[in-house]
């Protein structure tokens, strides 16, 4: 891979995409997969409502082929990856002079060097000029995403054929799933980012209609709303980042405009051939996009309103797939960000910043919640944190793994809570639940192993993609080091502190969920098979997906064995930069593991053995110690009421920035409306109709009409004449007929 | 030969014909003058074949006779149909088509 590097920067030769149109054809098509859910949504929308299964079958099917093809695209990409190095033929776009700048504008070259990603494009549209294509660029992240978002989708339609039975519109529910899975899945295969943008969007609406499934409560509807406002803030970043990229791509080419292709942009940001203030302002441009979509401090706010959507929508949308568009996008266009925000031998920049800040911002709301999704929201957030802080810190891989493993065992927490939901009918931890374990075995079990793969301890999901962030920053010095693009320490002490955070707000969860006495009404019981058969899957997902990528140098599993995902996913074509990887350290593994132990034990401290305690003594399930630190101590109960109240965010944008504007803006808005636009329309309204009068009277009463009732009238006379030939009688004809001929007859006589 | 003396007897022919057709009433007998008007024409085309000695005209006018056949059959198949629906086949009292 550095050599494909050290040939462009070198200013010999080439710029090498390390792309292909050639392979598999699974690989070739891979726009078969969104186009399957695109046409049930379609389905669904016509004829969901006559089919026996009001649609909810059509997008299972969609979905179950596919996943199926995913499955196979993965399998072709794995034996595609394995033998890459023979002599394929790609494409390159840029040729470099010796003095290191674009100059031959080489398009399609036949080039014997190796490539990997497979590319298929047709033409979208011309304007121009310029060629704006459509089509999918497939390579490791892309088939990953793929098989994470076919399975969780189908696992997540069975449930929900479940979860919102009898619902009213369960046949307009299952179809904007269905658009919804096209969307996403059109999103990561995209090639451009104009087709990026357009499946972002996409995703967006999707999210709003889902989340204001129930839009007869006015709190629903306005969730929806908050999250679709929040997300167009961020949107307008996307638009200006991916606008600044097209020209800064067409400027570094002399024979093109523009391009939108995200191989290309990423190539010539990795070359050193695009400004270095261009990347940063298109980094920074891209990164308000990334915070809005994948809920970043500071516009997280939509993201724990989200859940006033139905638990699956959650599940799937705001969990596993939509919000982790946002770090998709990242990992997508790395080069730009990799460049533009120097991630490579530094030790802090405004990504790893945002994501690290982000990631304990919401940990520690999620302990102040009563809503059991609300704490996994704040979860979600967190663990975004995670992911946008590991690609802050240059570990890509680190922060797709942990995308991956996620998905899983997210899905299952939040599939678990909506199981919860449905036999308690509340979402609230402290009053309707309580004691759930012995009623719900199954999801009680698949809870637990979603929230110790969350909290990370070995061998679960969650600890080998965490301890592969915490070491890919860089910053543990202990026993030499693990390397990496530079020392990021101070988040490498954010992570270790969310990682105790996040342990000890899901032992909270835990506790109040299922242990302790019931505290609701009714009797809750166990859900059916098709809510915990999904359940089990995702569960078993959780344990065993962190095997994918055994750290490098793990001496427990052969060598073959280590770093499968790394190898398989990680792109290693010239559209990608130069990432430093980070050796794994069995200290750091120790260490995070004993801060998540602490995490468990401090909060099992808490509630499985005071607040126990307490509740015996008392006679009643108690969630909190009748006379807790927050009671006792100023600061304490100072620090919760901030988080209680989200840290004032939701006050400062709806109370002091909308607020504040709206008033001044209105007023203005009036009177400009009142003394300039009616005046002017007034005026513009007035002589319309004096001129109005004028044709009326002059134009079209006498000359149009007139013209009008002259024609009928001569039409009208030379009918009554003419009329007097017609007689029927034809002999008549006839005889008019010989005239005729006669006079012609006499005319040739006397003039020929 | 003379050719004047056939276009003589063509032109009384054509005459006769021409007088049926304006001054009959009855519809067989119009279709009769109408074949004598065609008739006359086909004299002509004969004799101005004899005369240049070519053969066109002729064979024009064996397509006139063909012509002149269909056109006499559905003519006459009129004339039944009126007969048939209003007992009478005065040409004269047939104005449906009166503007």
């Amino acid at each position: 891979m550095g050599g494909l590097f050290v040939l462009a920067a070198s200013a010999a030769g080439s710029l090498p995409l390390g792309v292909t149109e050639s392979g598999n054809w699974f690989l070739r098509n891979a726009w078969l997969i969104p186009l399957l859910p695109a046409l049930s949504f379609v389905g669904i929308l016509f004829f969901g409502k006559r089919l026996p299964r009001g649609g909810s079958e059509l997008g299972i099917a969609a979905l179950g082929i596919a996943l199926l093809l995913s499955v196979c695209t993965g399998l072709a990409w794995m034996s595609h990856r394995d033998d890459y190095h023979g002599q394929e033929t790609h494409l390159s776009v840029v040729a470099v002079d010796h003095d290191g700048r674009a100059a031959d504008p080489g398009g399609h070259q036949v080039h014997g060097e190796p490539s990997v990603a497979v590319t298929n494009t047709v033409t979208w549209f011309q304007a121009g000029g310029v060629e704006f294509t459509a089509g999918t660029l497939v390579d490791g992240p892309a088939v990953m995403m793929l098989f994470m978002v076919t399975l969780v989708s189908l696992l997540i339609h069975v449930y929900s054929t479940d979860y919102v039975a009898g619902d009213r519109r369960y046949t307009h529910f299952f179809a904007f799933m269905s658009l919804f899975s096209a969307s996403m899945l059109l999103l990561v295969v995209s090639e451009n980012t104009l087709q990026l943008l357009v499946a972002w969007e996409l995703v967006g609406v999707c999210s709003f209609v889902l989340i204001g499934h129930w839009w007869e409560e006015r709190d629903n509807s306005d969730a929806a709303l908050k999250a679709f406002l929040t997300n167009r803030v961020g949107d307008m970043g996307l638009i200006v980042g991916v606008t600044v990229l097209f020209f800064a791509v067409g400027a570094a080419r002399p024979d093109t405009f523009g391009s939108f292709s995200i191989v290309e942009t990423n190539a010539l940001a990795s070359s050193g051939m695009l400004p270095h203030t261009t990347l940063l302002i298109a980094a920074c441009c891209l990164m308000a996009a990334v915070m809005s979509k994948s809920g970043q401090f500071f516009l997280h706010t939509w993201l724990p309103d989200a859940m006033a959507g139905p638990t699956p929508v959650s599940a799937l949308i705001h969990a596993a797939t939509m919000v982790v568009a946002g770090v998709f996008m990242i990992a997508r266009l790395y080069g730009v960000f990799f460049e533009g925000l120097s991630i490579a031998g530094t030790s802090i920049n405004l990504m790893a910043l945002v994501g690290g800040f982000t990631t304990l911002v919401g940990a520690c709301l999620a302990f102040v919640q009563r809503d059991i999704k609300k704490v996994l929201a704040y979860s979600t957030i967190s663990q975004l944190g995670y992911m946008v802080m590991a690609l802050g810190v240059g570990a890509w891989t680190a922060a797709m793994f942990h995308l991956f493993t996620h998905a899983f065992f997210k899905a299952c927490l939040f599939l678990g809570s909506g199981s919860v939901s449905h036999a308690v009918h509340s979402f609230d931890m402290k009053s309707d639940m309580g004691g759930l374990r012995r009623v719900m075995p199954h999801t009680y079990r698949t809870f637990m192993i979603g929230s110790i793969a969350l909290a990370g301890l070995p061998p679960l999901a969650g600890f080998w993609s965490k301890d592969e962030i915490l070491a890919g920053t860089g910053g543990w010095g202990l026993l030499g080091g693990t390397g990496g693009n530079g020392a990021y320490t101070l988040m490498l002490v954010m992570g270790m502190v969310t990682a105790a955070l996040t342990a000890a707000y899901m032992t909270r969860c835990v506790y109040l969920t299922f242990f302790g006495e019931y505290r609701g009404h009714g009797q809750p019981h166990e859900s059916g098979p098709r809510i915990t058969v999904p359940l089990w899957i995702l569960a078993g997902l959780a344990l065993v997906a962190g095997f994918a990528n055994l750290p490098k140098g793990f001496q427990l599993v052969p060598e073959s064995l280590q770093e499968r995902f790394g190898h398989y996913v990680e792109p290693v074509a010239g559209y990608f930069p130069q990432v430093t990887h980070a050796t794994p350290s069995w200290s750091l593994a120790m260490v995070s593991t004993l801060v998540v132990l602490a995490g468990i034990g401090v909060a099992a401290h808490y509630y499985f053995v005071r607040v126990a305690r307490a509740s015996k003594a008392a006679g009643q399930s108690l969630t909190e110690l009748p006379n807790g630190p927050t009671t006792r101590l100023a600061v304490a109960r100072l620090g919760h009421t901030l988080l209680a109240n989200k840290y004032y965010l939701d006050h400062l944008y709806t109370g002091i920035v909308a607020g504040g504007t709206k008033g001044p803006v209105a007023r203005f808005a009036y009177r400009t409306n009142q003394e300039v636009l009616d005046r002017a329309v007034d005026g513009v309204g007035r002589t319309a109709v004096a001129a109005g009068r004028v044709v009326y009277h002059q134009i079209d009463q006498k000359v149009v009409d007139g013209f009008i009732n002259g024609s009928g009238q001569v039409s009208i006379d030379s009918g009554e004449k003419l009329r007097r030939i017609q007689s029927g009688k034809v002999q008549n004809y006839a005889a008019i007929l010989f005239a005729a001929a006669t006079v012609l007859a006499g005319l040739l006589i006397v003039f020929v | 030969m003379l050719l004047n003396q056939f276009l003589l007897l063509s032109a009384v022919l054509f005459a006769i014909g021409v007088y049926g057709v304006l001054a009959r009433r009855n519809g067989v007998l119009v279709l009769m003058s109408i074949e004598l008007i065609l008739n006359a024409v086909n004299i002509n085309l004969v004799s101005f074949a004899a005369f240049r000695e070519a053969v066109p005209g002729e064979v024009f006018a064996l397509f006139v006779v063909a012509v002149a056949a269909a056109e006499v059959g559905v003519g006459l198949a009129m004339v039944l149909l009126l007969y048939r629906n209003r007992r009478n086949i005065d040409l004269t009292e047939i104005d449906l088509m009166r503007g």
